[in-house]
């Protein structure tokens, strides 16, 4: 598989403190990657640099800010406008050669045509993310981030935000979204990253990840990630190094 | 189509100049040209005071006081009271019984009792209201006493009927003393009696001429100052369109600033500036530029405004004579001032995160600004006025309150100056906003 997305030696700082530090990998045609790691580990961060909202101290990444999609945490819609509006307006303002053609077929793609005319204020929370997602794909992009994309959103709206996912990655989109919630990396991504301290410290499949920590196919990726962080930490204390200085 | 959507703000943006300007025009128009000042005249009717041979009528102090406010007569205290506390007048004046016996008693002075109500800023009304009253009618009463007074001193220096006040009648007047006393001190030989004579003869030429004088000094004392004004720049602005200015001008700030500062903070607030910002899936590029989306809340902003304030100033045009001729020239000033107020709007709605702390801020700051903007020079210490001055030379509302004043009424500073100070104003608040839309969200 090619790689549609790279990332290399990528680093952030924001005066004294270290958000990023020499984060590389490739993400590749057709992945459902999960961004995984503890509070502050710098995900949104990272997130937010390929997505262009922010530049990077250092490093590079092989795509231009535009050439990806991005959902936000928070849905970036106008509350006031209805489901419709705002996609127009978004595909508008992104010159979409047929707005309406591509307002039709977002609404098609997140089953929100029975609400196209309602406010989005007015939404449930997993409606407006869909809306939030399906902003991102407006401009029909390759590869779409998605900053934790479930949270906030009850187990039924979670669930439909993730068949909703799944129908995009069939059809081709390769998806990169970060979660706090380690179970749906388990049962939704091909692939986790796990950043700690700024640093991406694993990258592999879930089930390498169980491995990692201590743990058989099928067993708890929650726990085998936590063990797998304490036991890096120790180690690396033992040999003098920071805990995330190596992968 | 946000504006589309929120219904209560478009009707507010459509009843807002209409309500205001009909509310200004019908204060202006309709205002009543004297205050409503209850009289109670306890005086006796024809009561008179008398300044030597002349009889003045204490009734003639009333007329004049009633023709310096409207008038509304009473028969008693309590009628004029109540008057006072169901707000028909905004004061009582008694005049006492004993005004005519004050007045002719060389100690003790006349008195009026005003009666008033309300808070301190109907107290200082009334007290400039019946303070200028009261003055005209004292300066018309001493008038005609003063007439009488001089009346009086004519009778003495040409002679004639003095008996009102207790004299012979035919009395010979005093400038005609030396001319008759010189023929008969002509006629005395040189001796003590001719010498007698001639010592009365000198003093009654240096009375008659001291009470000539007199006479004249006496008509100088009923007004001794009189104002004449020069107005060092441009016209003269009348009271009235001077209001209608400083109205239009409060309402075109506070429409322009609250709705750009909205319109930023509200992309911050939905958090659709970080998506608008960034590059567009497929393209590279912005959905929409930094400069370009302050532009757009700009010239939104400014445009929405500027129709309100016009139709604002048309709407009063109705009621106060305006100049229609310079339309063109109110046109320029209500558009350069809208884009400075909006500049600034957008400046601190690139601030703030939300839109209720951008209008909570923008009303903060907008109302003090004014306020200070119209404290006139000699209100306050020097100093705090040049501190007032370089706050309102940084903020657009004095520069645009001249700019309208100097297009409505041809008032100094010119509007060329007016307009460059609002152009220079509006770049430097782009800027700031600008520098304040770099912030991440």
């Amino acid at each position: 598989m090619s790689a549609v997305l790279s990332v290399r030696a990528l680093a952030k700082s924001y005066g004294g403190l270290q958000a990023l530090r020499e984060v590389s990998f490739d993400i590749h045609e057709g992945e459902l990657a999960a961004l995984i790691g503890p509070n502050g580990a710098g995900k949104t961060t990272l997130l937010s640099i390929i997505a262009g909202i922010q530049g990077p101290s250092a490093g590079t990444i092989s795509r231009a800010p535009g050439d990806v999609g991005w959902a936000p945490q928070y849905p970036a819609l106008y509350s006031k406008l209805s489901v419709a509006e705002n996609l127009e307006l978004f595909a508008r303002l992104e010159k979409v050669s047929d707005p309406r053609a591509a307002v039709e077929r977002m609404l098609d793609q997140t089953g929100l045509r029975e609400r196209a005319g309602a406010a989005v204020g007015r939404l449930s929370g997993g409606n407006r993310q869909r809306v939030n997602v399906a902003v991102a794909l407006l401009g029909e992009p390759e590869v779409l981030l998605l900053d934790e994309p479930s949270a906030s959103l009850d187990p039924e709206q979670r669930e439909r935000l993730w068949e909703f996912v799944a129908g995009l990655q069939a059809h081709g989109t390769t998806v990169v979204f970060s979660t706090h919630n380690v179970s749906e990396a388990q049962r939704h991504a091909g692939r986790v990253l796990v950043l700690a301290d700024g640093r991406l410290v694993f990258d592999g499949a879930p089930r390498e990840l169980l491995a990692a920590g201590g743990e058989g196919d099928g067993g708890d990726l929650e726990g085998a990630l936590v063990r797998f962080l304490r036991e890096r930490a120790s180690s690396c204390t033992r040999a003098g190094a920071h805990p995330g200085a190596e992968l | 189509m946000i504006l589309r959507r929120s219904r209560l703000l478009v009707a507010l943006l459509v009843i807002y100049p209409i309500a205001i300007a009909l509310l200004i025009g019908l204060a202006i128009s309709r205002s009543p040209a004297r205050a409503h000042v209850a009289i109670l005249d306890e005086t006796a009717p024809g009561e008179t005071v008398q300044v030597g041979g002349e009889h003045v009528a204490v009734n003639q102090y009333v007329r004049q006081l009633l023709s310096q406010v409207q008038a509304v007569e009473v028969s008693s205290r309590a009628q004029a009271v109540a008057k006072i506390q169901s707000g028909a007048v905004i004061a009582a004046v008694v005049i006492p019984a004993d005004l005519a016996a004050r007045l002719a008693s060389d100690v003790e002075q006349a008195r009026l009792e005003v009666i008033y109500n309300g808070n301190a800023l109907e107290q200082s009304l009334v007290q400039s209201t019946l303070n200028s009253a009261l003055a005209k009618a004292n300066l018309g009463f001493s008038e005609q006493i003063q007439q009488a007074a001089a009346g009086a001193i004519g009778t003495l220096l040409k002679g004639g009927n003095l008996a009102t006040i207790g004299a012979p009648e035919n009395l010979i007047g005093l400038s005609e003393i030396p001319s008759t006393l010189g023929a008969i001190i002509a006629r005395q030989p040189r001796g003590h009696d001719r010498s007698e004579l001639e010592r009365v003869d000198a003093f009654a030429g240096f009375a008659a001429q001291n009470l000539t004088l007199a006479k004249r000094v006496l008509s100088t004392i009923s007004q001794p100052i009189r104002v004449k004004s020069v107005l060092l720049h441009g016209r003269r602005t009348p009271l009235n369109t001077f209001a209608v200015v400083v109205a239009v001008s409060v309402s075109l700030m506070f429409v322009c600033v609250l709705l750009a500062s909205g319109a930023v903070a509200l992309e911050r607030e939905e958090r659709a500036l970080s998506r608008l910002i960034r590059g567009t899936p497929g393209r590279g590029g912005h959905l929409i530029s930094r400069e370009a989306l302050l532009a757009e809340k700009t010239l939104l902003a400014a445009g929405c405004s500027f129709v309100l304030a016009f139709a604002m100033l048309a709407g009063i045009g109705a009621f106060v004579a305006l100049d229609w001729a310079r339309v063109g020239l109110w046109l320029l000033a209500l558009a350069v001032a809208a884009v400075a107020f909006a500049a600034l709007g957008v400046a601190i709605g690139a601030l703030v995160r939300e839109v209720r702390a951008a209008s909570l801020l923008a009303f903060l700051l907008s109302l003090p600004l004014a306020f200070l903007a119209l404290v006139p020079a000699g209100a306050v210490s020097s100093g705090f006025y040049d501190v007032i001055g370089a706050l309102s030379f940084v903020f657009p509302f004095k520069a645009s309150l001249q700019a309208l004043d100097a297009a409505v009424n041809g008032a100094s500073p010119s509007i060329g100056l007016s307009v460059a100070h609002l152009a220079v104003l509006a770049a430097v608040f782009g800027g700031l906003a600008r520098v304040g839309l770099q912030r991440p969200e």
